[in-house]
């Protein structure tokens, strides 16, 4: 399907199209934070942020969930109600690259059927970005400001207009139910979006060359620089609960009156009870290991397993950490150790 | 798990049979269950050095060796150590409660591989757990075994799991059974001092042999030294891992050493493959 254009005066017009057919989640404020909410077709809808700070994996892998539920005292096991068709609007590249790379993970060996129920379920319309953030450097990991992996269409602001482009078959479904309100796209709307994308590349203001760094890792098992780059940390997790890939979890019962659930909520590799046996005994007991295997995980394991970095450079870690650790600065280090 | 099963579902067993192995605070206690559900039954298939998630409704599950064999018979047994909140409310269950099991978890020893070797196994306290399968196992197929050594000790008599089933093995001819206590007890009548000591002292031949310890960290350390010194090569010993696990199947992310899961590519690991990997000593 070629690309059409949507003039802006229709995009509410879009959205309730979209909210109509499908559980339409869009960045939505709650408080200061900008994150991906349910929005019914009334919405007004707002494509103008830089990128939202919770990542958009939170739809497809939520903060809490409920594997399934029971009756105190009895034995039967009730599922939750089956996913429902959603579309996620405004998802920076690098948000749903970070998806499909997660993707790995949850369709390895097992099959995770909360994840993939979703995932199969959710349809990823991108927006490309034009103003990178002062901490992205997506483009050293394999991604771009209008990288395409993880998304079914992608759109691009041209100013008065968005150039749609539809990239996978649910995508064009997507697009073919809209059909009536875009317009022909010009060659010369293909040229401006082209032209676009080129020059928010040429803004992405940080880098790390990153070939070399898995394979060098294990060599810097017992090496100073994890005592050092973690010296100031404080273990508050944020690195990793606002990361697009980390995808860790803890499962918990939960119970109220007669009502039981069992539920999995995001958990990460910076607390210290992550790993604590019950013995007391920790395996990775000071955040000099939890900072390393953090670290080791990314740019090392996960590379290891599925080829793939398992960070897309989005920046969140380095701009909430509340004491400024940078995972570039880290890489660097990484770099240069002997 | 069945094929079709979601993975996080567990299934519902009975509490046939239980019994303390041993008392005190840190009392073990063994339950002999079945799953409930016949399918599940017909689906389920493990081997020695496999684990599952046990665990009750409303209070959590917690990552378990099994310790028995399939040889054995159509159920499972978990032996349990007291510990936290989730053992705690598994000791209070009793024969005819309801407890829930998903897995089997995990790899498992190569018993195929192993056929024709001599068996040597060396335990510590609840470490015998594991090696408990591998026990039986091999009892179960003496004749495909070239032998079956089994070296284990506890701090004192009343620490020792299994005591019963080792008494009655130490009578046997055909098996080569070594009890030991770290310090002298009376009306004790089997040996005293260290299992790492003890197993100087049995100075079994590493000609044709598998050797595999599970125990207390500081005793495989010991023992892992003294493998050495009788020439034991690092493929021809084996240990099982654990760590805090939450799904059991690679995802939750949490029992990694180095790249390997716990969970999926162990619990049962050769020296050759864990001498090399970081924080697996941890």
């Amino acid at each position: 399907m070629d690309s059409m254009k949507l003039s802006k005066d229709k995009l509410n017009s879009f959205v309730a199209i979209l909210a109509e057919q499908k559980q339409l989640y869009m960045p939505q404020a709650e408080g200061e934070t900008l994150k991906y909410s349910p929005v019914n077709a009334k919405v007004q809808p707002d494509l103008v942020f830089s990128n939202t700070a919770v990542p958009a994996k939170s739809v497809v892998f939520p903060q809490v969930e409920t594997l399934f539920r029971y009756e105190v005292e009895k034995t039967d096991i009730k599922m939750p109600a089956g996913e429902e068709e959603r579309v996620l609007l405004g998802v920076r590249p690098c948000d749903a690259r970070a998806m499909s790379i997660v993707d790995n993970l949850f369709s390895w060996d097992v099959d995770d059927p909360y994840y993939l129920g979703k995932r199969e379920k959710t349809i990823v319309v991108g927006l490309a970005c034009q103003k990178p953030g002062v901490n992205c450097f997506c483009s050293s990991v394999g991604g771009g400001p209008a990288s395409t992996e993880g998304l079914d269409v992608l759109l691009t602001d041209l100013g008065e207009s968005f150039l749609v482009k539809p990239l996978t078959e649910k995508g064009e479904k997507l697009c073919q139910a809209a059909g009536e309100i875009f317009e022909e796209a010009s060659s010369d709307d293909l040229n401006s979006a082209e032209k676009l994308h080129q020059e928010a590349a040429a803004l992405i203001s940080r880098s790390i060359e990153t070939g070399g760094i898995p394979e060098k890792l294990p060599g810097l098992w017992e090496s100073g620089i994890w005592k050092e780059v973690s010296n100031a940390c404080l273990g508050c997790g944020i690195c990793t609960f606002l990361c697009p890939t980390c995808h860790c979890f803890d499962i918990q019962d939960e119970i109220e009156g007669f009502e039981g659930r069992r539920c999995r909520m995001w958990d990460s590799c910076m607390f210290g009870e992550y790993t604590l046996h019950t013995s007391g005994h920790n395996p990775r007991p000071t955040r000099r290991e939890r900072t390393r295997n953090r670290i080791n995980h990314k740019y090392n394991y996960f590379v290891q397993k599925f080829d793939v970095i398992a960070c897309v450079g989005c920046g969140r870690c380095i701009s909430s950490c509340p004491v400024n650790i940078d995972i570039i600065e880290i890489l660097q280090q990484v770099k240069e150790a002997q | 798990m069945c094929d079709n099963a979601n993975p996080y579902v567990p299934y519902m067993a009975t509490i046939e049979d239980t019994w303390y192995e041993t008392l005190g605070d840190r009392c073990v206690k063994t339950f002999k269950v079945t799953l409930d559900d016949a399918a599940a039954r017909d689906c389920w298939s493990h081997k020695p050095g496999q684990c599952a998630m046990v665990g009750l409704l409303g209070v959590g599950e917690s990552m378990f060796c099994i310790s028995c064999s399939p040889t054995e018979g159509d159920f499972l047994r978990f032996s349990i150590m007291r510990a936290g909140k989730n053992t705690q409310a598994l000791h209070e269950q009793e024969i005819g409660d309801k407890i829930t099991v998903r897995g089997p978890y995990g790899n498992n020893f190569p018993m195929d591989d192993w056929k024709g070797k001599h068996i040597i196994t060396i335990g510590g306290g609840i470490g015998q757990a594991p090696l408990r399968p591998i026990v039986e196992y091999v009892k179960a197929n003496l004749d495909q075994y070239a032998g079956l050594t089994m070296i284990y000790g506890a701090r004192t008599s009343g620490d020792l799991c299994f005591k019963g089933e080792f008494e009655d093995m130490s009578k046997r001819d055909d098996l080569s059974c070594h009890m030991t206590i770290d310090l002298e007890e009376e009306g004790w009548n089997y040996n005293v001092g260290f299992v790492p000591t003890m197993l100087m002292d049995v100075n079994p031949s590493p000609e044709n042999a598998i050797a595999i310890t599970c125990g207390p960290p500081i005793m495989i350390r010991f023992v892992l030294e003294n493998l050495k010194k009788l020439n034991f090569a690092d493929e021809q010993i084996y240990t099982t891992l654990e760590n805090r696990m939450k799904c059991g199947f690679g995802k939750c992310g949490r029992c990694n050493v180095g790249s390997l899961y716990v969970c999926k590519d162990g619990p049962v690991f050769s020296y050759a493959t864990l001498k090399d990997v970081p924080e697996a000593f941890a």
